[in-house]
């Protein structure tokens, strides 16, 4: 019996049990109800297989991998979950947990609105294509699997597409990812030809043969197309606007989840399967997520939509993962293998803690909006009061992607810094300020992420209601709240035992061929974890200990001392004023000054229109209009050029095309004496 | 001995802080002509509106009830791991550079919550300029004590402070420049010219005095303490770090009571330094403060390039 029970099985036990959830709800898509139990219960038992399956795989380390024949020539159904495949199956499917438990009582909404079969569909087969995607050993059975998954995250973006605004946000994202896949069908045909080989493992094995300047050509195509899918800057157009379109625990698994595919596969090509990578390519990568991550918090600051704020914060964290990844890349092409794992240990640590607070985050979000029925941050306020527990989540989530101690993003920031550091001290002159601008970065975009979300929060929970419909909100179901309060628990966990955890992770990145015989730069234990240098150590269960001691005390020094005062409630000091709610701050306002003061690179625009009581004597104002906005500079200086500049090739190529059957007749002559020529020579 | 010890290390910030202010307030008022309070009103202060009832806004949530207990315990935790008289604690576990960066980030974002959870005007434009300021602020903060990492080859404060005063002094000229830019962060973290106006209500200007307009009695007392610590504990961190001749070495009762002179001097030597700018400058534009903040993260970044 316990023979039946190995991961391998179970991993397989797992893709069944999530397609006969997705087939199942299309058949029972007659009964709302019924289609969304069946959906997200095959959904939430295919996670805990799936979990199951990849926890021993990742603790100790057994690897497994089978492939099927097929029929097809040259596809072979194989796949192969070393350590690091484990690690992106056992994020995936934790979240695809909690998403599933939210999912329940959250999509009650869309009954009798939409196709409740259709989306249970989908999403299933959307988690078995990311699973695929990260154990997939063949590269075109990994092509295969990589558009199941971009597919149907494609059609849950449009899910909701009574709302025009979301089949276009959908468009854009299909253009994209498909921009991205034909990169990445480039830079696998490279590998092939250059190696004779598909499988990753063969391929690793016979890449001596390709040229460094082979090699160079497929780390640009691969950075190009994964890069797409991560969303790093300035490949991330569709990101903002794909995101806030797709259900709300839809959300919480693209931008916490289904980016990250694009940080895997980085990894497995150009640190397990192209390895000797020269050095630019870890500045490349170095330069990137450093200018990701302050550009996207910069932008998330502008944003007052919550879900397209928080999608913009997907990118500034992508930014931090590649700022670990790229370190890592440097000292691994230096033959610093000490320095690389740390930096690797802070890529994948942050890839965890991103994937848990950003999906509570989303969670949280899609809670208000389905309270509010609205994603305009100007028009919430004071929910603290009506939806108090989705609040204190939110809250913890907030600290968490703030990187504030002792919740885990803060450990893995730390962990990045230091990686970071130690290029700055370690390095040669040249490469060190890549380094130094980089630690510059991380430490702008920790404080301006903790002012995005002291906005997102204030604006959102605190003061009073600026919408009638604000007033009329109720706490979100049970189902939802269980999986918040779940993943607000794990921030903290993780963040408690960061030594543990850290301890995992370098098995994780030791597993990896180049790291086999090095040891990381870093010792954890239980209490504390620190460089072996004594450069720097940190203590995060201490940290919250005292936090906590400190609280009490002054808690229970001070209402000693003040226990006879009287606390009496009044009206919030108006000046003599009518209190109202216009007089609270927008999250439009409290952005404008860091608009403004980053104006160079934001690039806001303002609008003023202004109609007059009489339009000849203009010193009557009737109404007066001001547009604010962001302009977009990736669409007008990237995309738009590239866009004119196919249009204007395709028509000149238009001109073969005269519709004179002579002249087709003469083209086919032309290229049948050029191919006779090519074959004799 | 150490438990003595220990104790003196927890306690010393928050008693001697409100001593800090008003040090700095005398030094102010005979700039203007005046007498000015004793040097002691600050804690006669604290302990009266520790002794009134509280008026809370209706609008109000736990957030704002909560806020003034963690801010002031992250600044008694942040007082207990920064090097005040003796270095010997480098077994410390929370005296890290960055930890303490993020602890002091962490009382910020709570007390620009609390400003916003109100909804009055004022609350919701102070939190709004104080997380500009703190944000644009963490980098030259960060980078400025980062100069005095590379050159004592830890992150961890004590060891910082033990290191540095070894040095010789030939290698100190990089160290003032990261001295200076750390001053800039100090003036901005604190909440004082040129940054804000600690004397002013005047709603165009204020920064942090607009974020706690709503707070009164216990919770007043507690935010206006933190304050304080905050102050003292930048002013140690910059007579410590930067100049830590005369810092105790050892554990012996002779080092330590000198040490504890010595520091009493560094510090008073800093406040009348503030209170000098601030009695001779003016406070800048708001749209001026990114130039100073950007120019504090420059200074520092060339004291590291230096130093490595």
């Amino acid at each position: 019996m316990f023979n039946l029970l190995t991961s391998s099985n179970v991993f397989f036990f797992a893709l069944i049990l999530w397609l006969l959830g997705a087939f199942g709800s299309l058949v029972l898509r007659r009964n709302d109800q019924v289609a969304n139990w069946w959906g997200n219960f095959f959904a939430i038992f295919g996670a805990i297989a799936a979990l199951t399956a990849s926890l021993p795989v990742l603790i100790s380390g057994p690897v497994f991998s089978f492939s099927i024949a097929s029929s097809l020539p040259l596809v072979s159904l194989s796949f192969n979950v070393d350590k690091l495949s484990a690690f992106f199956i056992f994020v995936i499917s934790l979240i695809a947990f909690f998403t599933s438990v939210y999912a329940l009582s959250y999509i009650k909404q869309y009954y009798r609105h939409y196709n409740i079969g259709a989306l249970g569909f989908f999403y299933n087969i959307f988690l078995v294509g990311m699973v695929m995607v990260v154990s997939a050993s063949n590269v075109l059975f990994f092509l295969i699997v990589w558009e199941i998954m971009s597919l149907s995250s494609y059609f849950l973006v449009i899910f909701e597409n009574k709302e025009k605004d979301n089949v276009k946000a959908g468009s854009l994202y299909f253009i994209m990812t498909h921009l991205g896949t034909a990169f990445i069908a480039l830079a696998f045909l490279l590998l092939y030809r250059a190696t004779g080989f598909l499988d990753f493992g063969a391929i690793k094995e016979n890449i001596g043969v390709a040229t460094p300047l082979v090699k160079n050509i497929i780390f640009i195509l691969a950075f190009i197309g994964f890069g797409t899918k991560a969303g790093i800057i300035p490949f991330h157009i569709w990101l903002p606007s794909a995101h806030p379109a797709a259900p709300s625990y839809v959300s919480a698994l693209m931008s916490g989840v289904m980016i990250k595919t694009g940080i895997y596969m980085f990894i497995r090509i150009f640190m397990d399967v192209m390895p000797d990578a020269p050095l630019w390519w870890g500045v490349v990568i170095l330069i990137f997520g450093a200018t990701s991550s302050l550009l996207g918090v910069l932008y998330a600051l502008t944003e007052h939509d919550i879900k397209k704020l928080l999608a913009y914060h997907s990118i500034e964290n992508i930014g931090i993962i590649l700022m670990g990844l790229g370190g890592s890349l440097v000292f691994w092409s230096l033959n610093m293998m000490p320095l690389a794992i740390l930096g690797l240990v802070a890529a994948l640590f942050h890839t965890l803690n991103h994937a848990i607070f950003k999906s509570l985050l989303f969670m949280g979000a899609g809670s208000v909006i389905s309270a509010t029925h609205t994603r305009n941050m100007e028009e919430y306020g004071g929910l603290i009061k009506y939806m108090p527990q989705t609040a204190f989540f939110f809250l913890i989530g907030s600290m968490a992607i703030s990187a504030l101690p002792p919740f885990n993003g803060f450990f893995s920031e730390w962990l990045t810094f230091q990686s970071l550091f130690a290029g700055v001290g370690a390095l040669d002159v040249s490469v060190r300020w890549v380094f130094v601008l980089a630690a510059g970065s991380l430490a702008f975009t920790g404080g301006l992420a903790a002012m995005c979300f002291v906005k997102a929060f204030g604006a959102v929970f605190l003061a009073r209601p600026r919408n009638e419909e604000v007033c009329h909100a109720t706490e979100s179901g049970i189902t939802p709240r269980i999986s918040m309060a779940a993943l607000a628990a794990l921030t903290l966990i993780i963040g408690f035992s960061a030594g543990p955890t850290a301890n995992i992770l370098s098995g994780v990145v030791n597993d990896l061929c180049i790291f086999h015989s090095s040891q990381p730069a870093f010792y954890s234990t239980a209490l504390t974890v620190g460089l072996r240098n004594n450069f720097a150590s940190v203590s995060m269960p201490l940290i919250l200990i005292s936090i906590l001691v400190a609280l009490a005390f002054t808690f229970f020094i001070v209402s000693f001392i003040t226990r006879n005062k009287k606390i009496k409630i009044g009206a919030t000091w108006d000046c003599g004023t009518a209190l109202d709610s216009r007089m609270e701050i927008t999250s439009t306002g409290f952005a404008r000054a860091v608009i403004s003061i980053f104006r160079g690179v934001l690039m806001p625009t303002k609008q003023v229109s202004v109609e007059y009581r009489d339009e000849d004597m203009r010193y009557f104002q009737k109404t007066e209009t001001v547009e604010l906005g962001v302009h977009d500079i990736y669409q007008s200086h990237f995309y738009q050029p590239i866009y004119l500049f196919i249009i204007k090739v395709s028509e000149q190529v238009k001109r073969i095309q005269s519709g004179n059957v002579n002249m087709y007749i003469l083209y086919i002559l032309i290229i049948l004496m050029a191919l006779l020529l090519i074959v004799n020579i | 001995m150490s438990l003595i010890l220990w104790t003196m290390q927890l306690v010393i910030v928050p008693a001697l802080s409100p001593l800090s202010i008003g040090i700095v307030r005398k030094i102010k008022a005979k700039f203007q002509n005046r007498i000015g309070a004793s040097i002691f009103q600050p804690y006669r202060d604290l302990w009266k509106i520790l002794h009134k009832d509280e008026v809370i806004s209706e609008d109000a949530s736990w957030i704002f009830k909560f806020a003034p207990y963690l801010i002031f315990s992250v600044t008694v935790i942040l007082g207990a791991s920064i090097p005040i008289f003796t270095a010997v604690f480098s077994e410390n576990l929370l005296s890290d550079l960055l930890v303490m960066i993020y602890l002091i980030a962490f009382g910020t974002f709570f007390l620009a919550l609390a400003g916003m959870d109100v909804g009055s005007a004022f609350g919701g434009f102070g939190s709004s300029r104080e997380m500009t300021v703190a944000a644009l602020t963490e980098g030259g903060l960060m980078f400025s004590l980062l100069a005095l990492a590379f050159s004592g080859h830890s992150t961890n404060l004590f060891v910082i402070a033990g290191t540095v005063s070894s040095l010789p002094l030939l290698s100190l000229s990089p160290i003032f420049l990261a001295f200076g830019a750390f001053i800039i962060a100090l003036l901005a973290e604190t909440a004082r010219f040129p940054f804000d106006n600690p004397a002013t209500h005047l709603e165009l200007t204020m920064i942090h005095e607009a974020m706690i307009l709503e707070y009164s009695g216990k919770r007043l007392a507690l935010i206006e303490w933190a304050a304080a610590n905050k102050f003292l504990i930048f002013l140690a961190l910059g007579a410590n770090l930067f100049f830590p001749w005369g810092i105790s070495l050892s554990t012996n009762l002779i080092d330590i009571l000198f040490a504890l002179a010595v520091f009493l001097i560094k510090i008073l030597i800093l406040c009348l330094f503030v209170a000098v700018l601030e009695s001779s400058i003016a406070k800048f534009r708001f749209f001026r403060l990114p130039d100073l903040l950007f120019t504090s993260f420059i200074l520092s970044m060339i004291a590291i390039s230096l130093i490595i």
